[in-house]
């Protein structure tokens, strides 16, 4: 004789199990998802390039950058930067970026912090130069590692994007990242980062940093084709990375790079 | 069925049940494995297709040639050839996706005519492993302070006679 609380409770499983559909159970396979990766058979690999001789710091690109990825432009948060290193002969070595050098370099004065600055003298100066900063996206993206949701990943194209809809906010990709590139959106509240302009590459444009850049410092290319000019000067001439040492195989080619710079 | 081990973990696989059967509504369905692989290419696909519809604010030197062919020759002719118009004249393109050629809704470009502009590259900075120490500056402090450069060079023809 079934009791009804038997009844009740052999119902509840029964639908319950058979609402379980065999997908929810899937089994990721390694073999499959090797085979996956090794399929990518991408025709573009995004890369960037960025001259240091020929940058003069005059920020056109930060400028540009806010504006054009709707980064507030009076927070101090921006996807790429202009870093002022000035080292002296006394073999030290000074580095300022006033307000991500969005509005150049204006003065000789090193900015350092807190309305303290450090003025040197032109006899002093050893070498001076400027390096802009940006997303790397690197080959092997620890940002992307960490994101706990999926929310951050690669384009098969090799750009790290990140999903505004599906970020929580944890904050995680912002520690991983070795080069600083990634910081809160003051308005989303999601993690933000460079994407190399994502929606103007894809529409066969150039980005907007490189677009504004007077001195053609900054360029971008495709490293999957041999013609572009942009991959025939890294496959040709001598090209740093930043922080290689990471094993993250950033993206972002560097000619003139100096190991002052950090 | 009264084992008081057997029992919570029932329960247990009912919750377990549970988040499953949710989970099959709350994922998107385009969510998964991308071309860069489980570790960098887990993603909602359509992701993609939302950064693709951004909309573009630079519109580039060949876009303010459509209308403005006599100012994109004339700059052409001057060392200041390599500095897009949105440069000073402010993006063409608005977050709303307006551009400037719309009539009716035509932004109002801002024009940057203030000293620091000019100042980003023309201040002087001896820097000898730069191009910057290439250009020709001018101190802010002694060189006509509290006038706008324009007052006196042209910026779309800086070499030519002062007006």
């Amino acid at each position: 004789m079934i009791t009804r609380r038997d009844f009740l409770k052999n119902s509840v499983l029964t639908v319950a199990g058979a609402a379980l559909p065999l997908a929810a159970f899937e089994i990721i396979d390694p073999k499959k998802l090797m085979a996956q990766e090794a399929a990518n058979s991408a025709k573009v690999r995004w890369v960037f390039l960025v001259d240091t001789v020929k940058c003069v710091g005059c920020g056109m690109c930060v400028k540009a950058c806010k504006l054009e990825n709707e980064v507030p432009y009076d927070a101090n948060v921006t996807r790429t930067w202009v870093e002022r290193y000035v080292l002296t002969k006394d073999g030290k070595v000074w580095a300022d970026t006033p307000k991500g050098a969005r509005d150049g370099f204006t003065t000789g004065k090193i900015d350092l912090n807190e309305g303290k600055f450090k003025d040197i003298r032109k006899e002093d100066i050893d070498k001076a130069f400027f390096v802009p900063k940006l997303c790397n996206q690197c080959d092997n993206p620890p940002c992307v590692q960490v994101c706990p949701v999926g929310a951050t990943y690669q384009a098969p194209d090799g750009v790290v994007l990140v999903d505004r809809t599906w970020c929580i906010g944890c904050g995680y990709c912002i520690m991983g990242c070795p080069y600083g590139v990634r910081f809160f959106h003051p308005v989303y509240h999601t993690a933000e980062k460079c994407n190399f302009c994502y929606h103007r590459i894809t529409k066969g444009m150039k980005t907007a940093c490189v677009d504004a850049c007077p001195f053609s410092a900054r360029r971008i290319g495709n490293i999957k084709d041999p013609k572009d000019p942009v991959t025939k000067i890294i496959m040709t001439e001598r090209v740093g990375v930043l922080k290689e040492e990471y094993g993250t195989k950033p993206q972002v080619f560097y000619i003139g790079l100096s190991k002052e710079v950090k | 069925m009264k084992n008081h081990v057997l029992r919570p973990f029932i329960v247990f696989l009912g919750i377990v049940a549970l988040i499953l059967i949710a989970r099959i509504f709350l994922v998107p369905k385009d969510f998964g494995v991308g071309e860069r692989g489980y570790m960098y290419g887990w993603h909602r696909k359509g992701n993609e297709e939302d950064w693709k519809k951004f909309p573009v604010k630079y519109m580039g030197k060949e876009y303010c040639k459509v209308c403005h062919s006599d100012k994109y020759d004339s700059i052409n002719k001057t060392p200041h050839k390599n500095i897009i118009c949105e440069n000073c004249h402010g993006p063409a393109g608005t977050p709303g996706g307006i551009v400037h050629y719309d009539p009716d809704k035509r932004p109002k470009l801002e024009i940057d005519k203030s000293r620091a502009q000019c100042l980003r590259c023309h201040f002087p900075l001896p820097y000898p492993t730069s191009g910057r120490a290439k250009i020709r500056g001018i101190d802010p402090d002694k060189h006509n302070p509290d006038i706008e450069c324009s007052t006196c060079h042209n910026p779309h023809n800086p070499m030519e006679g002062l007006r």
